[in-house]
């Protein structure tokens, strides 16, 4: 059978809506899938219509043109939200992208199609420390999924931690939806906000609209200083704050009262449909890996496509000029007529070059291993504490899988999506991909009920 | 009328109860069942297998598994992803907070079947 359409699109944030316009412009077929209700991936992320904003772009910088963008893909494009997507297959024809539709009922659903973009974006990197896991501690994007998505603010006396200019934003949301910003603690140097890199990109509006947002709200920002312990029973009450010398070895320590803490160390690429795939990945300019693309935004495997935060880390507006790039070689591959476009190129390779910039003005730094004690949980998910990792490397375990197999850190529930970073880390290693072959949890009735599963050969 | 919403010139539709182990908690349609629970006060809703620790949201956008919910006593979802519905029963466990299966464990919903061999071969 012939598949359904000339372009799957798996993911609906800023760089899976570029590509499918731009290969629907130029006459593809195309498919866009998403696992959420509603278009934005994570950036662009759309209040549920129930909320009827006058102003939705209050929340987001940027977000008229997304919305030209979707509005004019909607008439050129089948639209599939609601679909998660566990598992992608390839044979001669093109691709298999076997969904989950609906966020509870769970009906299977194949989309075919003979060429795949992937878009799949990334999520939090959060470090383990001390009370990391009592309630009211939340990651960065989730308290801006919160906020954007639900219009509800992650708590009433907040602080922020961790490290990149992504701290800045959600800062200033949730100073300006009402929450007692406690204060911004960046764990690399304080760059000044007036010298931020973000400046020196021309994202300068933008830049200054946090920092006059945080001024006014007379939020200060930290530079040298991180959130190195959670205390309370049951619930958050309060941080220990530490200064950090430049390997981020804790100095000095107070104490903020708050009842949540948002945080984040960075992002890590979603690279679970690639590698199923076999794409080949890269090291990026923070040593974790990404899709490795060309300059068209191949991947190494023939018909494939990525961009966005999967093939590195490099916020909302590159995310798009790759999807634009990626849409465009996809119609070309498929013989459509598409004129080049020098100027989206050098736009990317701008962006790039900062991002990597950013990727290395705001490294982790390996002293925060010394902020965990041996009864710190390294894995959220099978409970693991330091002590256990320790353990298992005593016991011969030297590299992270050999950690994993005797200790369990990264088996439970989310496959080590929290504390992979933080376990290569801890066995000085380099984060490798993941292999998880399945990218969505599916039910093992749903399994079994399908004819032939991906998990065979 | 709450900050957020004024930031925003929300004009939201009336808002429908579900209920949580018994008490009625406000949803505005569209909102996913851990915002809900969030933005009520209500911070955890499960313990932890092993040290019945509790836990509630952390990632928000449906990866870190923390936040996994039993509504209308059917298997166990994902709140961070999960829309609300009008009349829905969440049940943090009788006395407790409920300790939720084995990742994969059959019938115990949304389960990686294969989670335990990531990486292990
Ligand atoms: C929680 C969070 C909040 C963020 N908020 C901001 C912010 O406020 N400002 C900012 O500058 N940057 C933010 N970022 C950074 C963000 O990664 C980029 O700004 C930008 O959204 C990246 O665009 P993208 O198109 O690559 O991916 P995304 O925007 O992440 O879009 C990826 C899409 O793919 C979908 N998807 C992934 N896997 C699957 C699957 N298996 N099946 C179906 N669909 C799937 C997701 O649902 C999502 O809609 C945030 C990141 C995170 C993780
Ligand atoms: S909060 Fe992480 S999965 Fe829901």
């Amino acid at each position: 059978m012939s598949p359904e359409y000339d372009l799957v699109v798996i993911g609906a944030g800023p760089a899976g809506v570029a590509g499918a316009l731009s290969a629907a412009l130029a006459g593809v077929n195309v498919a866009l899938v998403d696992g959420a209700a509603r278009p934005g991936g994570q950036y662009f992320r759309h209040l549920p219509e129930g909320f009827h904003p006058g102003r939705p772009g209050a929340l987001h910088h940027g977000l008229d043109r997304f919305t030209r963008q979707w509005e004019a893909l909607r008439e050129r494009a089948t639209l599939l939200l609601g679909h998660r997507v566990w598992a992608v297959e390839r044979d001669e024809q093109g691709v298999s992208v076997r969904c989950l539709e609906g966020d509870r009922e769970e009906r299977p659903r194949t989309v075919t199609g003979r060429r795949l973009l992937l878009a799949t974006g990334a999520h939090d990197r959060p470090l383990p420390f001390p009370g990391w896991d009592l309630p009211g501690v939340l990651t960065a994007g989730g308290a801006q999924a919160l906020l954007k998505g639900n219009l509800v603010v992650a708590g009433r006396r907040v602080v922020v931690a961790g490290t990149g200019p992504f701290l800045l934003p959600v800062a200033a949301g949730l100073a300006e939806a009402g929450a007692d910003v406690r204060g911004v603690f960046e764990a690399n140097g304080r760059l000044g906000l007036a010298r931020h890199p973000l400046l020196a990109a021309g994202k300068a509006g933008e830049a200054a609209g946090y920092a006059v947002s945080l001024a006014r709200h007379r939020v200060p920002y930290h530079g040298r200083q991180a959130v190195i312990e959670a205390h309370g029973e049951g619930g958050l009450t309060h941080v220990t704050v530490a200064r950090l010398d430049r390997h981020w070895r804790p100095v000095s320590t107070r104490t903020v009262e708050c009842d949540t803490l948002a945080y984040g160390y960075g992002f890590v690429p979603q690279l679970e449909l690639p590698v199923q795939l076999g794409c080949a990945t890269r090291r990026d300019a923070d040593g974790g890996p990404v899709v490795a693309v060309d300059a068209g935004q191949r991947t190494s495997v023939p018909g494939v496509y990525a961009a966005g935060e999967s093939t590195g880390v490099g916020g909302a507006v590159l995310a798009e000029v790759e999807g634009r790039i990626a849409g465009r070689t996809a119609a070309a591959d498929l013989g459509r007529r598409v004129g080049p476009l020098p100027a989206l190129l050098r736009r990317r390779e701008r962006l790039s070059a900062f991002a990597r910039a950013l990727l290395t003005a705001y490294p982790v730094r390996p002293g925060w291993q010394r902020w965990l004690r041996e009864d710190t949980l390294v894995c959220r998910c099978e409970e693991v504490p330091l002590s256990g990792v320790r353990e298992a490397r005593e016991l011969g375990a030297t590299d992270a899988r050999s950690i994993k197999l005797l200790a369990r850190p990264g088996m439970g529930w989310c496959q080590g999506r929290m504390c992979g970073y933080a376990v290569a880390c801890l066995a000085g290693e380099n984060v490798s991909a993941p292999r998880r072959p399945i990218a969505q949890p599916i039910r093992l009735g749903d399994l079994a009920a399908l004819t032939r599963s991906p998990l065979e050969g | 009328m709450k900050q957020p919403y004024r930031l925003v010139r929300a004009r939201p539709e009336p808002e429908f109860e579900i209920s949580v182990d018994g008490a009625p908690v406000p949803a505005v349609p569209g909102q996913t069942i851990g915002a809900v629970l969030h933005g009520a006060g209500i911070r955890a809703w499960r313990a932890t297998r092993f040290g019945g620790r509790p836990r509630g949201l952390f990632c928000g956008i449906g990866v870190c598994f923390d936040c996994l919910v039993t509504v209308n006593g059917g298997p166990s979802l994902r709140a961070c992803l999960t829309e609300a519905r009008p009349g829905d029963r969440v049940c943090t466990g009788e006395g407790g907070l409920a300790v939720l299966g084995e990742p994969g464990e059959p019938g115990e919903g949304p389960g990686t079947p294969h989670g335990g061999q990531e990486n292990g071969r």
